[in-house]
């Protein structure tokens, strides 16, 4: 008779915990979802055409978010082009070439350590070495190369999964042909891991798209009521670098000053930036979620 | 190399002249077969140069790490030549930008450690416990659906989740405490805490479904519940696993920067009160680095010590997960 009992206590346990974990898994969800309604009720009403061609402003009715997104646009495209070529390197070079020694064991636990870096840490190592020991000074290019390096190790962790899907058959059959181990990487290794490697590399900069901290850490400014130089210019050579070393301001960071003061109308500014930015996080993870899928239904080995 | 190709060619063209046995006495030569050749001397050298570009390329990752250990440890050291390590670790008070300046980090670590401790009691029982669900329990269309989710909770930003501690869950808190301050350390440890339940529950429900289905099986053979087998075999089964997803969280917690610096206060405050407002080593860092900051001053080098100190925390705890896991690792 007890054996019994101690089963319908077992079963009724079984019962609970599913209810226990679904509303666990539901904490997540639900707080989402309130951020997001809280964030749209807040932020809506100030998102028009004005709000993003204007720059910041003393009066929060006609503040602006101009210099931010262009400024978050200019960072993104520096961190894009360090961080891909470094990161897909680093990440062929572990899977296709790096012997099994010491060395490679040491460069693999460094990664895995570097990803549980805080980011902040990053922006004060930026701090030290980009703007005075590099004298890059608080510039678009010192922020592209700090956001570069704080998704480093998310790109080559890409890089190395993507890789290591492609059965190993490819690789004999292209080596029986007499293919050289560049021809290998470059006609079949990257082609085929291109899904998984752009995958990773949108989630990386939909991070560093998010990221405040390392960039108030090298200085970014909060207030900045002027565009990088222009890219293009009238004169010979007609491409200028000047607006790698321009001054900058970031959305999170214009979301955050935001959001310090006191003033309630502000708030409703630092909502819409607010908005704005998970417009963008939402639509990169989107395409990544897309790209995934595309190239996973396309590739059949 | 050139020589031995040519013995593989002459090798080749040999067993080519050597008679098929075909058609009876009828015997067609074989055309010769195209001499082979490896890779010419500029390929050669151009895939040495790739080689060594690509090595680089990884080795490269050791250098942001000696970067970042150097520049902390850089000025670090400037820092403990004017203020010694004793009153650093002793001094109950933090205000290194005032006349009258105390440099004892301990009042930002206890804000540091009251925040994440806010945050794990909240993130690893929620994320061990979706875990589970997720892999034990839940049918296959409410795994779809709510992974995504919780994978969105990862990709906002973290000045949004500061604003919706601030504007969202100290008023919701204050409803309940109601002499809860505007900043305070509870609403942004929860807050923090939902940050972290993601990276929390997906990796230790890949820690979960790696255990094999045999160790499930043999389980419910013997009669066992599903809640058993998860918390009795699969658990503990998947236990170094988890292990790493409790320290990657435990990182996230103390590192988290910009809830912690709108929500928490900027007060360094020597207390373990949740429902106090203090300052964490992280939104010291970017409280001082939004001021002017005269490059080589002693309020410039604090914000590396700090720095340096939050680096020693997750080291020691990355260092303790790794006994942990190597304590529990096991061999199916």
């Amino acid at each position: 008779m007890d054996f019994r009992k101690g089963i319908q206590k077992r079963k009724r346990l079984d019962k609970l915990f599913t209810l226990v974990g679904l509303l666990a898994t539901l904490v997540g969800v639900i707080t989402l979802m309130a951020l997001m309604i809280d964030l749209a009720w807040d932020g809506t009403a100030r998102l028009n055409w004005n709000f993003f061609t204007a720059f910041p402003s003393r009066f929060p009715d006609k503040a602006g978010i101009l210099s931010a997104w262009v400024g978050t646009t200019v960072i993104m495209i520096v961190t894009a082009l360090a961080a891909v070529p470094m990161g897909v390197a680093a990440g062929i070079y572990l899977e296709e070439y790096a012997p099994k020694n010491t060395l490679t064991t040491l460069i693999e636990i460094n990664i895995a350590n570097l990803a549980g870096v805080p980011s902040i840490v990053y922006g004060l190592m930026a701090l030290g070495l980009f703007v005075y020991k590099m004298n890059l000074g608080t510039s678009v290019i010192t922020a592209g190369l700090t956001l570069a390096l704080l998704i480093l190790p998310i790109v080559i962790m890409a890089t190395r999964e993507a890789i290591r899907t492609i059965p190993s058959s490819i690789r004999e059959a292209a080596f029986a042909v007499g293919a050289t181990k560049w021809q290998l990487i470059r006609h079949h290794i990257l082609p085929y891991s291109a899904g998984g490697i752009l995958t990773g590399v949108i989630i990386g900069l939909s991070r560093a798209i998010g990221e405040s901290a390392p960039l108030i850490t090298i200085g970014a400014l909060t207030f900045i009521a002027f565009l990088p130089t222009s890219p293009l210019t009238g004169t010979f050579p007609y491409i200028s670098f000047e607006w790698l070393k321009s001054p900058y301001t970031a959305l999170p960071i214009q979301a955050f000053n935001w959001v310090s003061r006191p003033q309630k109308a502000f708030h409703l500014n630092a909502a819409a930036a607010g908005l704005t930015l998970m417009g963008m996080t939402l639509a990169m993870n989107g395409v990544a979620i897309w790209i995934r899928y595309r190239f996973r239904k396309r590739i059949k080995w | 190399m050139k020589n031995k190709f040519k013995v593989f060619s002459q090798l080749f063209q040999q067993k080519a002249s050597t008679p098929p046995p075909v058609n009876g006495d009828r015997r067609v030569p074989l055309p010769p077969l195209p001499r082979r050749r490896g890779p010419g001397p500029l390929q050669r050298w151009r895939e040495r140069g790739i080689h060594v570009t690509l090595f680089l390329a990884a080795a490269s990752s050791i250098a942001v790490t000696l970067g970042i250990v150097g520049i902390l440890g850089y000025e670090s050291l400037a820092f403990f030549r004017e203020v010694s390590l004793w009153d650093f670790l002793t001094d109950p008070q933090w205000t290194p930008l005032f006349d009258d300046a105390h440099y004892g980090i301990m009042s930002l670590v206890a804000g540091t450690a009251t925040v994440a401790a806010v945050a794990l009691s909240l993130a690893l029982p929620v994320g061990t416990i979706t875990a589970i669900y997720l892999s034990e329990y839940a049918p296959h269309k409410v795994r779809e659906i709510v992974k995504p989710f919780l994978e969105l909770l990862t990709a906002v930003p973290t000045v949004v989740f500061g604003y919706f501690a601030l504007l969202f869950v100290t008023p919701l808190l204050r409803h309940f405490i109601p002499s809860l301050p505007g900043f305070n350390m509870l609403s942004a440890g929860l807050v923090i805490g939902v940050m972290i339940i993601p990276y929390v529950s997906s990796l230790s429900e890949d820690a979960m479904r790696a255990v094999p289905m045999h160790l499930r099986e043999a389980s419910y053979s013997m009669g066992a519940t599903r809640f058993q087998t998860s918390v009795r075999v699969v658990f503990p089964a998947a236990l170094s696993g988890v292990a790493s997803a409790y320290v990657l969280g435990f990182s996230r917690a103390i590192g988290e920067t910009m809830v912690v610096a709108i929500a928490a206060g900027l007060q360094p405050n020597l207390t373990l009160n949740p429902l106090e407002p203090a300052s964490t080593i992280t939104a010291y860092i970017v409280q001082v680095s939004l001021g002017d900051l005269p490059h080589g001053s002693l309020s410039y080098q604090t914000i590396f010590a700090a720095g340096l100190t939050l680096m020693l925390m997750t080291l020691v705890f990355n260092i303790g997960g790794h006994l942990l896991r190597k304590q529990f690792r096991e061999k199916y």
